[in-house]
């Protein structure tokens, strides 16, 4: 709100004029032009030379005026040399075959058109008439636009598309695969929406013993973009889960907005874990759509793609567990036979050393026999043992009355020293004469 | 363990068990660490219990995983 300018006689004459920096919004509604109110004795202002007005409060007033017979209300035209300022402001002309309009968009009133129009569009927009003083011109601000034939939001879903595409998040090359058996599953939805209550249907009846992870956020309005890339950046630093699923159920265009939003894309596009997307029905692709990794048409079906059926991995299980059996059983079998053709080639081996050593032993016990001196004695000799067991070798180490042994092949005598010679004298029949000293 | 990471385990497993010149010894090593991993496989699948949970951040970024509050 602007000074006043109480006193000053050159809008005096008008009553209160409000002095608006001229291209700045309004955002009250304008007040009535106050009625004029002049001193008695001077011309009304205009009316004469003398009483010439000036231009800014003639501009103001009409403004005033302006403002204050039009509410805001939508007007249909065609597009033509539209200027986006660098300051952030659209500039452009509304104009039908008889007429033209200079129109504003300020740069704060754009985030609710999905994209600058271009040249040439039809389209139909909500804005306020107004005086551009500085100008002189009449000038429609506007704050909503939708083109025929949803032209704007198509325009701003193909300048999306175009940018992540010129980034390479587009690329096919880029999409992982959704792992076949999740333990856990991350949910970016609205805590209170259908989506949430189906997707968690559907995986338990599948498979009940994966985990199911909401993680809240806005789907709709205005801090839904905001709150989903929280949400993002959350199960990003979280990684805790297998797979993320992100969507809400089916809704108006606006409603699904938020997924075509390229911070959202974008952070979709950098998370570390497989993603799921699933906005609204079928028939509405968005821009999260084709980043994700795998595009499901609902929540539902996106849990089915998530999730296997549990009776399935069962089976699976308890194949891999017979495979195991069967396969180590072969190596048993396999080892078994492997050892028993050894043990045989041991106990072959065993059997013909041993006959080898039993032929050998027999040999030498042949010889051993030859040399036995039990051999002498089957050829005739005897051996002389005395009664202590030693053998006799001279007939000097015997005394004459010392008993003996005499051992034959066949037994043993036991016998006394008669008389010993020496000299070698061969023994005779007669017995020798008894010596008297020896 | 995830049940995931078991099976691709059991499947690899499964592959060398294939082999027929594996020794015994290293056959029957992969057996038990196979029996190890079905049971693991099993015991993932016998968690039944589904309850909706929420993740929480605390203000020092440790994150939380509750029921779900209806």
């Amino acid at each position: 709100m602007s000074a006043r300018r109480r006193g000053d006689p050159s809008s005096s004459a008008f009553g209160d004029l409000e002095l608006f920096a001229a291209d700045t919004p309004r955002s009250h509604a304008p007040e009535p032009p106050a009625p004029p109110s002049f001193a008695v004795g001077e011309a009304i202002p205009g009316t004469t030379p003398a009483a010439a007005v000036s231009i800014m409060a003639l501009t103001r007033t009409a403004k005033d005026v302006i403002e204050g017979a039009f509410m805001p209300l939508w007007v249909r035209g065609e597009i033509s040399d539209f200027k986006a300022h660098r300051n952030g402001h659209w500039y452009f002309c509304l104009r039908d075959a008889e007429a033209q309009l200079r129109c504003v968009v300020w740069s704060r009133d754009r985030r609710r058109i999905p994209a600058p129009p271009d040249d040439g569009m039809q389209v139909v927009a909500l804005g306020q008439l107004t005086v551009y003083a500085a100008r002189g011109e009449m000038q429609f601000t506007i704050t909503r636009m939708e083109a025929e034939g949803d032209g704007l939001w198509r325009k701003a879903l193909e300048l999306t598309r175009a940018r992540l595409e010129a980034d390479g998040l587009l690329d096919p090359a880029r999409k992982r695969f959704i792992p076949k058996h999740p333990r856990r599953i991350a949910v970016i939805t609205s805590r209170d929406g259908a989506a949430l209550r189906d997707i968690f249907a559907v995986v338990q009846r599948r498979c009940p013993s994966v985990e199911i992870v909401l993680v809240p956020a806005a789907v709709q309005g205005e801090s839904a973009p905001e709150s989903l890339c929280f949400a993002l950046d959350q199960v990003a630093r979280w990684r805790d889960a297998d797979v993320l699923i992100i969507g809400r159920g089916g809704g108006a265009r606006e409603d699904l907005w938020a997924f075509n939003d390229e911070r959202v894309a974008r952070a979709l596009a950098a998370c570390p874990i497989p993603t799921i997307a699933a906005v609204g029905h079928e028939i509405d692709v968005s821009i999260c759509d084709l980043v994700a990794d795998l595009r499901a048409p609902t929540p539902s079906a996106a849990a089915e793609a998530a999730v296997p059926v549990q009776a399935e991995l069962r089976e699976r299980v308890r194949a891999c567990a017979d495979l195991l059996a069967e396969l180590t059983a072969d190596h048993l079998q396999r080892a078994r036979a492997q050892a028993e053709h050894t043990a045989r080639l041991v106990t072959d081996g065993a059997v013909r050393r041993l006959e080898r050593r039993r032929s050998s032993l027999e040999a030498s016990a042949g010889r051993l026999n030859a040399l036995s001196p039990l051999a002498t004695l089957d050829r005739g000799y005897t051996i002389t043992r005395t009664t202590d067991g030693r053998t006799v070798r001279s007939a000097r180490a015997l005394a004459t009355g010392q008993p003996v042994n005499v051992i034959f092949r066949d037994g043993v005598v036991n016998a006394t020293v008669e008389r010993i010679s020496t000299d070698g004298a061969r023994e005779t029949g007669a017995p020798p004469a008894p010596r008297s000293a020896r | 363990m995830s049940f995931e990471s078991s099976m691709q385990r059991l499947e690899a497993i499964a592959a060398r068990l294939e082999e027929d010149e594996l020794e015994l010894d290293t056959a029957l090593a992969l057996f038990e660490e196979g029996i190890v991993e079905l049971r693991a496989a099993s015991a993932a699948l016998a968690h039944a219990e589904n309850r909706l949970k929420q993740l929480s951040e605390a203000a020092d970024g440790i994150f939380t995983v509750d029921d779900l509050r209806a």
